[in-house]
């Protein structure tokens, strides 16, 4: 390896991250999305609006001739960074990032790919959201030119207006949200809903082959996760070193006893290795260069650490950390069901062995 | 000030002017310092140019490209990492004038007398004393784990010259003359077989107070530039993919299917990981420099790399399997230097038992991070206030 990764943040991406914080502080409060989780509408659209109509972040990995920004995963990923330290409901990893990829690995959709860019259209790819880049997904049946079957599983449907569906001739369809049935799951991540889609003899139209598209988009997925991972690390740690400080037990700030202070500066230095896998893979997907390394060493480091941050806080918060009023449990919902999203650690550890030749026995 | 395009200019010019392969190495390395391309972050007229440091590796590829003669870093170590810095902050001119280049050069060898069989962690604690006599200061004391003692012209020391006052305020920094008869080095032998360190008895050993750096009882905030240094070459480093300890594991495994086991895939599949997130980690901790944007990243650096060294050699033992019970040679040695990748496998895993402990214990690095970073709350402290000399020991 002659070159480096560029793992520092550029003064722009700075500049977008602070647009992107102070939107969230005024727009994303924690006792809304809690609220939000429970309702019949999960998803916060003015959000999306403010994100998109207002900020034009729908289209970052959209060329201009296209409709979109024409910027690189590097931006997106601080804007994950951001998304997950609000633990936002909005469905932009799935519809800006996994359906954008993915068209952007098709040829004839470029009309759908401008629609997406500009955030008044949702996508959702309809592959399930714990699969890793490379693994089989379940299709539907294409017959006589239309779409029968089910598919479980799949995150943000309920906000989709486009699902980009994988049929059993390999081709990739937009199927409108008009034409198929979206039964909502009980997720375990209220703020990252999934759903079951039922196809009954649904139109669609044929954007492309399903296999690359979809490899694409899980791929650049993963690897932009481990950023939202790491904002929802980086959150849990700064909110839990804050309520230590001030929370006292035994006349001292609970902070000050050294078995906390001990497990805060372990999952400081995990929060501090985080952001360079993290930065790792945003870089190598912007340049191109030693992409499935980064993403596969990114993803299998990141989800252990973002979990371990979100149950670190819950359990220094005491009993607080376990009420349902208190954000805590935003975080680990999210963490835990991160850490399955786009292939669990291990199925990218066993990437790995192949990618980096640590062949099994 | 120069940039990087002038400095290219003024190394070409000095390789024309002192061509390495006609060039006494020790003659080339003398130039070489006086020509303020040493380390061009130092002072004119001290082995620098009053350049940005980050500019050094202008002439260092240069340099490497030219074949030029080095000046053994490894060997040097202490006196490049820490007594220098120190030098230039607290030195009079004389001193630096006097220390500086036969210290770059490698001519004289640099050791650092601070841990104490009392003092390790609680380094402020310290008893060797020194005791004023008119222009000369009389120290007796011992001194532990010194590296390099044994080839060392000079010691960068730390002595207690007033035990009537708390324990901080009470310590005088020097220069000490490893040539005093006073000065008795004794190898200490580690967990290894070798004797890396040493044990350094000081019996009535006398330095001139022109040999004090930095004030009377002052040698306690010296100390910290000299400990700061010591951390930061800790961390800097530029390793490629496998670059570390990872590397023979991965190696081995690649080269022998017949030790391969699915646990300890797993194992390694995990350490991999982490090695490849730590040598990201140094990477951007050394961006993050070279932008001039230091962060405390650095202080977790070393934290990170004892406990990796240690799983993975661990590991490598194991891997092992039959050759993992066997151990390359015990015979007693004193290495020049210190090589944690050296070896064998054996080795690697007891040297490394020393990462967590060497430098700042692992533990004491975490309350620093915790305190310094984080700005959770100190330790409850019951030794600021006391006079040393009142300390229960």
């Amino acid at each position: 390896m002659s070159t480096q990764p560029d793992l520092l943040y550029s003064e722009e991406e700075q500049a977008l991250r602070a647009a992107v914080r102070d939107l969230l502080t005024d727009h994303c409060g924690a006792p809304d999305v809690i609220a939000r989780g429970e309702s019949d509408t999960p998803h916060d659209a003015e959000l999306w609006k403010l994100l998109t109509d207002g900020m034009g972040l729908a289209g970052l990995l959209v060329p201009e001739d296209q409709g979109g920004q024409g910027a690189s995963h590097r931006e997106v990923a601080v804007i994950l960074e951001e998304l997950g330290r609000a633990v936002a409901p909005v469905p932009y990893l799935t519809s800006a990032v996994v359906a954008t990829e993915a068209l952007l690995a098709c040829d004839g959709s470029a009309e759908l790919l401008t629609r997406l860019a500009s955030g008044r259209t949702v996508g959702a790819v309809a592959v399930a959201l714990h699969l890793a880049p490379g693994a089989a997904f379940p299709v539907v049946r294409l017959d006589d030119g239309r779409l029968h079957g089910e598919l479980t599983g799949i995150a943000d449907a309920q906000a989709a207006d486009v699902l980009l569906v994988p049929a059993d001739d390999g081709g990739l369809y937009a199927v409108e949200a008009g034409a198929v049935t979206v039964v909502p799951q009980v997720s375990l991540d209220l703020t990252r809903p999934v759903a079951r889609v039922l196809f009954q003899g649904a139109a669609g139209q044929r954007v492309g082959d399903a296999e690359p598209a979809v490899r694409r988009a899980l791929r650049a997925a993963a690897g932009l996760l481990a950023s939202e991972q790491l904002g929802l690390a980086d959150r849990s740690l700064a909110e839990t070193v804050r309520y230590l400080k001030e929370r006292k037990q035994f006349n001292r700030p609970v902070g000050g006893f050294q078995a906390l202070k001990h497990r805060l500066a372990r999952l400081w230095l995990e929060v501090v290795h985080l952001r360079a896998a993290a930065r790792g893979a945003a870089d190598a997907l912007a340049t191109g260069e030693d992409v499935d390394v980064s993403v596969a060493v990114a993803q299998a480091y990141a989800a252990p650490v973002a979990v371990r941050a979100a149950e670190e806080a819950l359990q220094l918060h005491g009993g607080i950390g376990m009420t349902w009023e208190h954000p805590a449990h935003l975080y680990l919902k999210r963490a835990k069901a991160d850490s399955l999203a786009y292939g669990a650690a291990g199925a990218h550890r066993a990437a790995l062995a192949e990618l980096v030749d640590l062949q099994a026995p | 000030m120069t940039d990087a395009a002038e400095l290219r200019r003024r190394t070409q010019e000095f390789l024309a002017a002192n061509p390495p392969a006609r060039t006494d190495p020790l003659d080339f390395l003398r130039a070489r310092f006086d020509a303020g391309l040493a380390w061009v972050h130092f002072p004119e007229g001290l082995g620098g140019l009053g350049s940005p440091r980050s500019l050094q590796a202008v002439v260092d590829a240069e340099l490497e490209a030219a074949a030029a003669p080095d000046n053994d870093p490894r060997r040097i170590g202490i006196g490049l990492g820490m007594a220098a810095p120190t030098i230039l902050q607290y030195g009079t001119q004389e001193q630096k004038r006097r220390f500086l280049r036969p210290l770059w050069t490698g001519e004289e060898v640099w050791c650092q007398l601070f841990s104490e069989p009392g003092a390790g962690s609680d380094l402020a604690a310290l008893g060797t004393r020194a005791v004023r006599e008119g222009d000369t200061w009389v120290v007796n004391g011992q001194k532990v784990w010194t590296s390099s003692a044994h080839l060392a012209r000079w010691a960068i020391l730390i002595a207690r010259t007033d035990p009537d006052v708390p324990k901080h305020q009470g310590i005088t920094y020097f220069v000490c003359d490893m040539t005093d008869p006073g000065v008795d080095v004794r190898p200490l032998r580690q967990i290894t077989g070798e004797a890396e360190f040493n044990e350094v008895f000081l019996t009535d050993v006398r330095i001139p107070d022109a040999h004090r750096l930095g004030g009377i009882g002052d040698g306690w905030r010296v100390a910290q530039t000299t400990l700061n240094n010591e951390r930061v070459a800790i961390g800097g480093m530029r390793l490629p993919r496998e670059g570390g300890m990872i590397g023979p594991v991965a190696r081995t495994w690649r080269e022998r299917p017949d030790l391969r086991t699915h646990d300890l895939h797993q194992r390694l599949l995990g350490l991999w990981v982490e090695a490849e997130v730590a040598r990201l980690t140094g990477e951007r901790l050394r961006q993050q420099l070279v932008a001039g944007q230091p962060g405390p990243e650095g202080s977790g650096m070393k934290l990170a790399f004892a406990r990796l060294n240690q799983e993975i050699s661990g590991l490598e033992v194991e891997l092992l399997g039959e050759e993992g019970l066997l151990y390359g040679d015990w015979t007693m040695r004193r290495p020049e230097h210190v090589d944690f990748t050296g070896r064998d496998a054996g080795y690697r895993y007891l040297r490394s038992k020393g990462n967590s402990i060497e430098g700042g214990t692992s533990e004491v690095l975490l309350n620093i991070v915790a305190e310094r970073v984080l700005g959770l709350p100190a330790e409850p402290r019951t030794d600021k206030d006391v006079a040393w000399k009142d300390l229960a020991r």
